[in-house]
């Protein structure tokens, strides 16, 4: 502030007024280079103006001058217009250096068979990194970034079950076309002393020691018409991949958290309560959000997640 | 002519001056858009929220969603990829007021319809970290155990119409609604009916897994599960969109 205090008020123009009777302000000339780049902004709007669209004309608008835009038309036709963000897009996307490169890889990938893409390192480097955003944007929320699941809700891609099937063919159908994952409540078939029989009998099937007595009247209703368990489980209780009916016989569970369960009354109830509320589960097809190309790198992504078939 | 130290010294002049040279950067911007021929998109297949839907979108702005999500999905390469196609200004024609938003802390919502499961959008909202480990979005259980009131869903809807959107209450604006959105829509835009409406899209759609009740958690996911699916893509070509710019 010693500065100010050197040159006297009359030496430079102030504004005019005074506060407290002697507080005064200076009106300094603003400086060159703030003065020289306000021009440059003055003078790069009005080549911004014929350059680009900017100034409304009635019910339309400048199109600007020598911003040309080429793309290409879904009947292969060639389309020239004026610069827009839109037509930017289409040409990055049509034409980018990013989107060539990619296509050339998806018309590969499209093009080759299953056993070629799996057998070769490079289309398979070329998956998995582009399944992998696939996946994480559209599979992940669901069933989790590394294809775990959720007991009780979305099953887990990451191991050796398959509720509709681990085959290429079965994966690349459950994702192009979704499922519904179906199974009857029976809280009004059974009662409860039924509904313990047959829990019982189901933890059997995957080793758990149980009562033989109840597990044996379980089996009746498991395999009879009493039930008809059997006809999506079938009489081995493995499932029908059809049905999308769960495989008992592993100790794999992906409703009911049996294995989250130390003592048997525990498992016991989870079970009851799938076979009592039956299940209502729907994956969504998505055949109309991704292409063709996309689902079958998707396929190859999850049937390498677990132990694809 | 007014001099500088008149309004200097005269803090109410100077606000009002101060907000008549502001607002002229955003008029200049703005206005021209009103009489542009080519700002909106002719799209066939947008319309007005249903009753049902037009209570989820409240719920959506009574909990703030709108903070963290955006609705507008910007025409770059990397949003094309990650969200679907860019939003078009006639897909938010009928919003009041517009759900664009200015914050991404979670994702853009803009095509988020039909994505997921009804099942996923509940388990979601109830405690994000169920489905989304990683998620840090709050948990909303209580959609899932308040009923929703839908006791004034026709004032609602009426509010709406005095700004623009076709909801109908007579004949006349009934049958404007089916010349343009078919019987089917136009029977939901029916301002007498809201309320049966609205009941019967929540118990067809069943979207909360309650069946015995509506609750808001209803109202909220069948929102959510229409956002961004109106404009049947397939059916234009991509440069038919560039021509509206």
């Amino acid at each position: 502030m010693g500065d100010t205090k050197a040159k006297s008020p009359g030496a430079v123009q102030t504004t005019g007024h005074a506060w407290d009777g002697d507080i005064q302000e200076f009106n300094n000339p603003l400086p060159n280079w703030w003065l020289w780049a306000f021009y440059a902004t003055v003078v790069f709007a009005l080549v911004y103006w014929v350059l680009y669209p900017a100034w409304p004309v009635g019910g339309t608008f400048t199109k600007g001058v020598m911003n040309d835009i080429t793309f290409v038309d879904s009947d292969g036709k060639k389309v020239t217009t004026h610069w827009n963000t839109r037509a930017l897009l289409l040409k990055d996307l049509q034409d980018g250096k990013e989107a060539r490169l990619s296509r050339e890889y998806m018309n590969k990938v499209a093009a080759a068979g299953y056993s070629e893409i799996l057998g070769d390192a490079e289309m398979m480097a070329f998956t998995r990194s582009v399944a992998k955003g696939l996946f994480g944007d559209n599979c992940a929320p669901c069933h989790g970034s590394g294809g775990q699941g959720v007991i009780g809700l979305f099953p887990n891609l990451a191991d050796d079950s398959w509720l509709w099937g681990g085959r290429i063919e079965d994966i690349q159908n459950t994702i192009g076309q979704g499922h519904l994952g179906f199974m009857p409540a029976f809280r009004d078939t059974f009662n409860d002393k039924q509904l313990d029989d047959l829990a019982f009998y189901v933890l059997s099937l995957s080793g758990n020691k149980v009562d033989e007595a109840a597990s044996a009247r379980g089996k009746i209703l498991f395999q009879t018409d009493a039930g008809g368990c059997y006809y999506c489980h079938t009489k081995a209780g493995t499932g029908l991949k059809s049905q999308g009916a769960a495989n008992l016989t592993d100790q794999i569970w992906t409703i009911a958290d049996v294995n989250g369960a130390t003592d048997l009354e525990t498992k016991k109830e989870r079970v009851e309560k799938v076979i009592s509320s039956g299940v209502q589960r729907q994956m969504p097809h998505w055949s109309d959000r991704l292409s063709a190309a996309q689902i079958k790198l998707l396929t190859v992504y999850v049937h390498e997640l677990g132990g694809g078939q | 002519m007014i001099k500088h130290e008149s309004i200097e010294t005269n803090a109410g002049l100077l606000i009002v001056l101060t907000m008549i040279v502001i607002s002229i950067g955003g008029l200049v911007e703005i206005v021209p858009l009103f009489f542009i021929n080519d700002t909106v998109e002719k799209v066939d297949g947008v319309r007005p929220y249903t009753p049902l839907e037009l209570r989820g979108r409240d719920i959506y702005q009574r909990e703030g969603c709108y903070l963290c999500h955006s609705q507008m999905i910007r025409p770059f390469r990397d949003e094309w990829l990650r969200y679907g196609h860019y939003s078009l200004a006639a897909e938010s024609q009928y919003d009041h007021p517009f759900q664009w938003g200015s914050k991404r802390t979670g994702p853009d919502l803009a095509r988020v319809g039909g994505k997921y499961s009804n099942a996923w959008h509940v388990a979601h909202l109830n405690n994000p970290r169920d489905v989304v480990p990683q998620s840090i979005m709050p948990n909303y259980p209580w959609l899932m155990t308040t009923d929703l009131d839908y006791s004034d869903v026709q004032d609602r809807m009426r509010a709406l119409k005095k700004t623009g959107v076709p909801y109908s209450e007579t004949q006349a604006e009934y049958d404007r609604n089916v010349a343009k959105f078919g019987a089917d829509v136009a029977d939901k835009l029916d301002i007498l009916h809201a309320e049966e409406n609205l009941m019967k899209q929540a118990l067809n759609n069943d979207y909360d897994g309650q069946r015995s009740r509506i609750t808001e958690m209803d109202a909220l996911v069948a929102y959510l599960q229409v956002l961004g699916t109106m404009v049947d893509f397939s059916r234009y070509d991509e440069g038919y969109f560039a021509e509206f710019r």
